[in-house]
């Protein structure tokens, strides 16, 4: 009885040997494949990135100034000219100028943003607000921190004032949905200051532009108040809440 | 640890193959999964009995400190009588992961056991928004906060960024007024609570973080601003401690940080103390 089993599972065994090595050279072969074709796929999303950019030969190009990490590592931004063909039409060149900042610096170590997150579409409001609706990668390959999360956003707000001074206030989302933080601490139920200035006279010229939607306008901000990267809710407030 | 010393040993059972030992061992995994179960929820439950109510009186906020120095007046001392200290993340939400596979949730555990020490050793009242490993919500835990008067509250993190052994303060960015400041009704509205508290928050942060930079070579000398989700709603002088950061190769670099960190957070609260006046606040609580 014990022998018959010992008999059977070392047959079991060595067969299964024998097809795992005929099995071999084919996996190996498909193996080599799949890294010929990733490298390609990777350049062509690269060309498709920049086609989309150089995709109207009128653009003028311009020197555009993005905000990634500093070379001093003490988690500061610095600015980096960058000359891009860009659009005047605010919306859109909002959009290259932060699939540039996605596509990330010379140096992968000065990265701000995760190198597989995507800007699916970016919305300009008649007030001034732009909408950046990044994919989910965004908040769940960030480095989880405040300092991480601030300098992410930071980064964002930085390169759209530098190259779009349409641009008052951004409201970030995720995959479409508004979202309570970036990746557990920065909070992204408001939006994010801009171009301060802009947001005056923003708000004197339309005050009542949209306040019957739920977006609605900050009043002016102080100066004081913009020397800091500055944050501000925009969320109807309650009138009786308790 | 227990269910894993369990389970190898069932491992070991069923490796043996002989049906008896089968039954044993999963018998054995049943009975260790039952009191694992039983003795979670037990764990889960104890802190709430924590939790003081909103109109418990400081005094009796605290169970673990019953002989503190207000206990022999009947009414709080006016001005800085408590801290809330509020280790980030727990449950589900494991914060920011270390290749080690070190976690912000169980580090800022024994963090918050240092700092709650050395709050103590200074005469403060404290008050965590959690025990264990759970994961009450960003307004949970302000409201642990906005229950009490007299209080400031301490959020602690560790970064997945930044110099290693370096500490940063944080503090909740500028929230510009609606509708001229406060609402008609006086409330202050729950969304911006931190608000009417900002200048308070930024002087308590400049003094946590003074007294961190003295301790930890590389860290800022005051106080960032930061838009944080959890100081937001919070109706009182509220920080944020990050301290760098779960990418260090060996978890005794964070352990060794703890009482530097605990001795500078209780000193630059005490520090803060006199600036601290509930009636100069506007929109303060009653």
């Amino acid at each position: 009885m014990n022998t018959r089993w010992v008999g059977m599972v070392l047959g079991g065994l060595f067969g299964a040997v024998i097809i795992a090595g005929l099995y071999f050279p084919i996996l190996k072969q498909r193996v080599k494949q799949t890294a010929k074709i990733q490298p390609q796929s990777e350049e062509q999303a690269r060309r498709e990135l920049t086609q989309s950019l150089t995709a109207n030969p009128t653009e003028a190009r311009v020197n555009a100034k993005l905000f990634w990490a500093s070379n001093a590592h003490d988690g500061s931004l610095a600015p980096v000219s960058v000359e891009l063909p860009l659009s005047n039409e605010p919306a859109l060149r909002a959009k290259q100028v932060l699939n540039t900042l996605l596509a990330g610096p010379a140096d992968p170590e000065l990265r701000t943003l995760p190198p597989d997150a995507v800007l699916l579409a970016f919305y300009l409001l008649p007030d001034g607000t732009g909408i950046a609706d990044f994919s989910e990668a965004m908040a769940s390959s960030i480095p989880s921190g405040i300092e991480s999360e601030q300098r992410a956003v930071d980064s964002i707000t930085r390169t759209l004032a530098a190259s779009v001074p349409q641009i008052t206030r951004l409201k970030i989302l995720i995959h479409g949905q508004e979202v309570e933080t970036l990746a557990g601490h920065l909070d992204l139920t408001g939006s994010f200051v801009v171009n301060p200035r802009g947001a005056q006279a923003a708000n004197s010229a339309q005050p009542d532009l949209l306040t019957s939607s739920s977006i609605r306008l900050e009043p002016p901000l102080t100066p004081a108040s913009t020397s800091r990267q500055t944050y501000a809710a925009t969320r109807e407030q309650p009138t009786n809440s308790r | 640890m227990l269910l894993k010393v369990r389970n190898r040993d069932d491992q070991r059972r069923q490796r043996t193959g002989h049906n008896s030992f089968h039954y044993a061992g999963f018998t054995l995994f049943l009975l260790a999964a039952t009191f694992l179960t039983v003795s979670g929820q037990s764990g889960a439950q104890a802190p709430t009995t924590q939790n003081p109510p909103a109109s418990v009186t400081p005094q009796n906020a605290n169970p673990q400190t019953p002989n503190t120095v207000f206990s022999d007046s009947p009414r709080p001392r006016p001005g800085l009588n408590l801290v809330v200290l509020d280790p980030a993340h727990g449950g589900t939400d494991t914060g920011a992961r270390g290749t080690g596979g070190i976690r912000e949730s169980e580090i800022v555990l024994q963090f918050a056991l240092q700092v709650r020490r050395a709050l103590e050793a200074q005469g403060f009242q404290v008050i965590q928004t959690r025990m264990a490993n759970e994961n009450p919500s960003f307004d949970d835990r302000s409201a642990m906060a906005n229950a009490q008067v007299g209080a400031v509250f301490v959020s602690l993190h560790v970064s997945s960024t930044g110099l290693p052994g370096t500490v940063r303060v944080y503090v909740n960015s500028d929230l510009p007024p609606t509708s001229g400041g406060r609402e008609a009704s006086g409330l202050i509205p729950w969304d911006r609570a931190q608000a009417p508290f900002l200048f308070l928050s930024h002087k308590l942060g400049d003094f946590v973080q003074g007294n961190l930079a003295v301790r930890f070579r590389g860290s800022p000398g005051s106080a960032q601003a930061a838009a944080i989700r959890q100081l937001r709603t919070t109706a009182a002088p509220a920080i944020a401690v990050e301290i760098s950061s779960v990418s260090v190769n060996d978890r005794l670099d964070l352990d060794r940080m703890a009482p530097g960190v605990g001795d500078a957070i209780a000193r630059g609260v005490t520090d803060f103390r006199p600036s601290y006046v509930v009636a100069g606040i506007p929109g303060g609580l009653p």
